[in-house]
């Protein structure tokens, strides 16, 4: 056995507070060590080279790189020692940096530590094994979860480089947030406008496959072989059948329902098709608010329906689909007004938030495009931005920035004027956010050409006064308390991640942040990559962004799938469990334990019940070798023997 | 099970200017079976004026009391004055947690506490221990004119860290008490606005605009009368009302009363016995108009039926059937 | 008004200071002015309640000593409570007003003397009385006639008591005050 070990200063990162040449000259005494040296960069070129050098120079058949995560660089080191003629599995890598230099300041301490989780690496690396891939072909089907702008432009790009596409949308049409909005920043094109043909090239496109008022029941599988069970909603209307023709909403007597699709702005009928743009444009009935189920008795909407489409007896359904790779595009959801109690927590009807404010505006909304207050239908004069409402305020857990708020609102600032010229708007922020393109002109177009009065700092109070919605903030500038008399207020509302992301993260295997944003694998590189391979990242799920960003993160993700499915066959990973059929006694516990449902029963021609392991389903999560109670289910490469190599190597030491 | 027995801690003003809380709160407990009892020679908390000075002296001053009570076997305090609450939650929360203040409080004392005591207003006390059903259920009168304006002042619920009771920005639980109580309540949004608090005598102009803008506010809200749960707000409105008239030309006149008088009148008890004399703005009125529970009820059905028969008639009128 | 030389009078000392005896941590703080939006006071401070916080960031130990703001507040809680970044703000104004005290510098005078005839009051019956604490108030303040107009009022209505009533334990009461002098004297 002829062990070489790595240890790369990193700069400074590592070499900083681990004194790296100790280290060496400690590790090259354990016995089987060949050769111990320290490189300045071992991931960069000729770091890499030295190694390959080495493994000939010294006839190294084991390796060890002392450096930092195995996240970062394990395949790059693993594919340095497969080019130098070694099996790629007798490698280990030892974290001395984000374990040890990044966290301690103790240099002493430190060089301690790090020799002590290099004498175990190097342990295991003398245990290690062989392992070979096998290979398996892939389903070139791609499932997109979330049909906003980031998740129609991912399944358009996907469609359009030939793949077949499942689309799964909540709610009852595409088109996200973007599709309430009235005008874009910073050029104020119309949001319907741009997007309505998207989404019309969504329906039509003969490669994807929608499923809209759906949501993900279940996911199995793997990268390259997902089976996915997908809810289809009871929408009470038979879509095959309905036209779209609006007659049952026209005549359904229940007016009160809560308009999901415009925020709460004005109510609804409890059928309705939720605008008029929208894909599929079907009818669907909201059970909460509809009489026959409320009451027993109405059955309006099925007398009217000429295409004999209601079906109040309908159910869930749930489908299967199976795929190869998955994007999600989940998207974002805002604060509610309650969470701000000091602006009236919602009990001020005019008092509202951003995207409410989008409908008012709009041309489909329910005022028809004009700006009329919720509380008697009059047209405001002076309206107030809050900016940052919710955002930025460790207070209410949410300490981040929301990312797009500053824009919207120079841009409703702006829209405020052309709709009512005599107006005159004010905001409230904190700081002005426009590092985009054309972004900062835009807010000072704002302020230059149409008279918005911006004002530095927070808002702490909002309360009635007559017809009035008094606004009493802070100018910093001049360092005092303003007050505003407002007819309408505004609030720049938080972003918040889907109420339900983490229960669709625990689905799909991935992580999220305290926020339950989607965490990316890494921040710079691999922006739209998660840690789970085969599944990718789309749009403001991951964090709050604008709709440039959320559309270039769609097609980044899709050219990720286009480029994963390049291959006919993909490589499976070898470190998984292995039955010893010799020692297994058939119990099948770990059948029952196994998350992954990677296990199953196998009988033996002598008639012997063992467990047989499914090796591309398997995720090597290693939860079944525990349970096993004699020993016999083994995850490959963290074998019992060679985590107890380790565990002695730590303990002699 | 027995039933919980309180600590009463009067506090300074309630012996003096708000002694009509004190008379007030005790008509109410008694008629609510609330079991309290005094401390025996307690001091003043410390106030505004100790923590000018130093934190572990004022804790040590409102801890004297604690200790006083702790040492009677009892666990919870309750008082009406919110400014003594809060000298108590604020010295048992330093205390709590941090141990050498604790001793640091401890060296100044005779009788070392060990806190064991927790704070409650009155108000609270009430509202959850009490409860709104056994509030309604002792009412026996009605004031029908009454439009209240229920004013907490700033600390009786902030902040939310220290006060844990009811909602820092829309506290609710007054609110609740006058409606359970058959009263009207507006829609305030100056429930926790700062009167001026104790500046009263050395910034008498200043405590005079801030409660200006108080009552100000009330009236705009459609209210006749404010019903406040603190001595100094009360004093600073009710007292000083000719003086903020004088100094910002307004010219109220306005009522303004304690919760636990209104409670009082609610549950039929006369203006003497609840110290209404005592108030400077005159709130003989609201005693008078009251009517019993029986003759309200009676009225509010007719009301109701009467309604009902207009739109009957309505209805018959036009011939229009509703829709099915 | 001059530049403020920010490398020679940045008083690091005074805001580890306040820092430690308030166990809050100015640096929080990212000037948004929320404390200064709810302020019922900042009409009438020198320098909004933001500021204060400001100054403290910047080491300006004479200009907030010397301030009113810090004797004008009057702990309403409502910059706490609405603080984003969850400062007890109200709390850092109780600190630099007791080290104001403590380094005997009082911009606010009546408001200090009306806070110590209180506490004279306290000290001497263990409780309030609320005329002699006027009085002595007035005396001592110079301005005799102070509230002379609500006189008339609480007599009218009863309301006040003449005589000050002495609790038992006053001299218990007086202790506290006593031995609070005492360790003021042992740590300087």
């Amino acid at each position: 056995m002829r062990v070489g070990v790595f240890i790369c200063h990193c700069g400074n990162n590592i070499a900083g507070t681990v004194d790296v040449k100790a280290v060496a000259d400690e590790i090259r005494k354990i016995p089987g060590v060949a050769h111990a040296t320290t490189y300045m960069y071992t991931c960069s070129e000729p770091g890499q080279d030295e190694i390959k050098q080495a493994i000939k120079q010294y006839n190294l058949n084991r390796i060890v790189v002392a450096a930092c995560s195995p996240r970062m660089h394990e395949l790059t080191f693993r594919r340095t020692i497969e080019k130098a003629g070694l099996n790629k599995y007798y490698f280990e890598m030892a974290n001395i940096r984000e374990h040890i230099s990044w966290v301690g300041e103790n240099k002493e301490a430190n060089t301690k530590k790090a020799i002590d989780v290099i004498t175990m690496a190097v342990a295991k690396v003398m245990q290690d094994k062989p392992l070979f891939s096998s290979s398996f072909k892939i389903n070139k089907r791609v499932l997109v979860i979330g049909g906003g702008v980031a998740g129609m432009q991912a399944a358009l790009d996907c469609g359009d480089g030939g793949l077949e596409v499942v689309l799964v949308e909540k709610s009852p049409s595409v088109g996200g947030m973007m599709s309430r909005l009235d005008k874009t920043f910073p050029t104020i094109d119309c949001s319907i406008c741009i997007l309505g043909p998207k989404m019309v090239d969504v329906a039509q496109h003969d490669k994807i496959k929608l499923y809209a008022y759906s949501e993900i029941e279940d996911i199995k599988g793997y990268v390259g072989n997902y089976q996915i069970k997908i809810r289809k909603k009871a929408t009470y209307v038979d879509w095959t059948k309905c036209t779209g023709c609006g007659a049952c909403m026209e005549k359904c007597p229940s007016r009160n329902a809560y308009d999901y699709f415009n925020f709460g702005v004005a109510p609804t009928k409890a059928i309705n098709i939720p605008f008029p743009q929208a894909i599929p444009k079907k009818a669907k009935i909201d059970p909460n608010y509809c009489r026959q189920f409320t009451k027993g008795k109405c059955g309006v909407c099925a007398k009217i329906c000429p295409t004999k489409a209601i079906n109040y007896e309908m159910q869930d359904e749930i489908v299967t689909e199976e795929v190869g790779a998955i994007i999600v595009a989940s998207g974002y959801s805002l604060l509610d007004l309650e969470r701000l109690p000091e602006y009236g927590g919602g009990r001020y009807p005019d008092v509202i938030s951003g995207i409410q404010y989008e409908r008012l505006l709009n041309a489909s909304g329910p005022t028809a495009g004009h700006i009329l207050r919720p509380s008697d239908n009059t047209e405001p004069k002076t309206v107030v931005f809050v900016a940052c409402a919710g955002s930025r305020d460790k207070s209410i857990g949410v300490p981040y920035c929301s990312n797009f708020c500053c824009m919207y609102i120079a841009k409703q600032a702006i829209l405020t004027k052309d709709h009512i010229p005599d107006s005159q708007s004010y905001v409230f922020y904190m700081d002005i956010r426009s590092p985009g393109k054309g972004y900062d002109e835009f807010t000072r177009r704002a302020q230059e050409d149409y008279g918005v009065k911006y004002i530095r700092g927070r808002v702490s109070r909002i309360y009635p006064k007559g017809k009035k919605m008094v606004v009493r903030g802070a100018d910093t500038l001049l360092g005092t308390q303003v007050e505003v008399e407002a007819d309408l207020v505004v609030l720049g509302t938080a972003v918040l991640s889907n109420p339900d992301a983490a229960r669709l993260a625990e689905k799909l295997h991935i992580s999220y942040d305290t926020f339950g944003f989607y965490v990316e694998s890494h921040p710079k590189l691999r922006p739209v990559e998660t840690n789970t391979s085969g599944v990718f990242l789309a749009g403001a799920c991951q964090g709050p962004k604008d709709i440039p960003a959320s559309v270039g993160q769609g097609s980044a993700a899709a050219s990720k799938v286009l480029a994963l499915f390049s291959k006919d066959m993909l490589e499976s990973d070898p470190a998984v469990a292995k039955v010893n059929i010799n020692k297994c006694v058939g119990c099948l516990k770990c059948v029952r334990t196994c998350p992954f449902q990677a296990i199953k029963e196998n009988q033996l021609r002598d008639g012997r019940i063992v467990a047989d392991v499914i090796e591309t389903v398997c995720a090597g999560c290693g939860v079944c070798t525990s349970t096993c109670p004699c020993g016999a289910i083994q995850l490959q490469h963290f074998t019992d023997n060679q985590i107890l190599a380790e565990v002695n190597a730590l303990c002699q030491g | 099970m027995a039933k919980k027995r309180y600590a009463y801690y009067q506090g300074c003003s309630l012996e003096g200017t708000a002694v009509e809380y004190d008379k007030s709160m005790r008509v109410v407990f008694d008629a609510l079976g609330i079991d309290y009892v005094e401390p025996e020679d307690w001091s003043c908390c410390g106030s505004t004026p100790a923590h000018t000075v130093d934190h572990v002296f004022a804790a040590a001053l409102a801890a004297r009391n604690l200790s006083i009570i702790e040492n009677m076997g009892l666990d919870v305090v309750t008082t009406n004055c919110p400014s003594c609450l809060m000298a108590f939650k604020k010295a048992q929360y330093s205390m709590e947690n941090d141990e050498t203040f604790k001793e640091k409080v401890n060296e100044l004392l005779d009788e070392k506490y060990n806190c064991g005591v927790y704070a409650k207003s009155s108000l609270q006390i009430l509202y959850e221990d009490v409860g709104l059903e056994a509030i309604s259920n002792r009412v026996t009168h009605i004031i029908p004119d009454m439009k209240a304006a229920p004013y907490y002042g700033c600390i009786m619920n902030r902040p939310p860290k220290i006060a844990q009771f009811d909602d820092p920005e829309n506290p609710i639980s007054m609110d609740r008490i006058i409606s359970a109580l058959g009263i009207e309540v507006c829609d305030f949004a100056f429930k926790l606005e700062c009167c001026g608090a104790a500046f009263g005598v050395p910034k008498r102009k200043m405590v005079n605009e801030l409660s200006k803008k108080v009552i100000a506010m009330a009236e705009d809200a459609g209210a006749n009368c404010i019903v406040v749960a603190c001595p100094l707000c009360q004093q600073n409105l009710d007292l000083r009302q000719e003086q903020i008239n004088q100094t910002t030309g307004s010219n109220f006149n306005i009522p303004v009363i304690y919760f636990t008088q209104l409670m009082g009148l609610a549950f039929g008890y006369t203006p003497k016995e609840l110290g209404l004399d005592k108030l400077i703005v005159s709130a003989d009125h609201f005693a008078r108009s009251r009517i019993t529970k029986q003759e309200y009820l009676e009225r509010e059905k007719a009301k109701e039926q009467e309604k009902k028969a207009k739109k009957e008639v309505k209805k018959q009128e036009t011939g229009e059937e509703e829709n099915p | 008004m001059d530049a403020i030389n920010l490398t020679e009078s940045i008083d690091w000392e005074f805001i580890e200071h306040v820092k430690e005896e308030s166990g809050q941590d100015p640096a929080l703080c990212y000037q948004c002015g929320n404390c200064t939006a709810g302020c019922p006071y900042s009409h009438y401070f020198d320098y909004p309640v933001s500021q204060i916080m400001r100054l403290l960031q910047a080491g300006q130990k004479d200009t907030i000593l010397n301030s009113k703001a810090i004797w004008l507040c009057a702990t309403c809680e409502t910059c706490t409570t609405r603080c984003p970044c969850e400062i007890d703000v109200a709390h850092i104004m109780d600190v630099l007003r007791i080290i104001a005290r403590r380094e005997n510098r009082v911009s606010e005078k009546d408001i200090k003397l009306f806070y110590d005839s209180f506490l004279d009051s306290v000290k001497k019956f263990g409780r309030i009385y609320e005329v002699g604490t006027l009085m002595s108030y007035n005396l001592r303040s110079g301005h005799l006639f102070a509230d002379s107009d609500l006189g008339p009022k609480v007599l009218a209505h009863n309301k006040i008591h003449f005589l000050p009533k002495k609790i038992k334990g006053s001299d218990k009461v007086a202790k506290i005050f006593d031995r609070f002098q005492e360790t003021l004297k042992k740590h300087g």
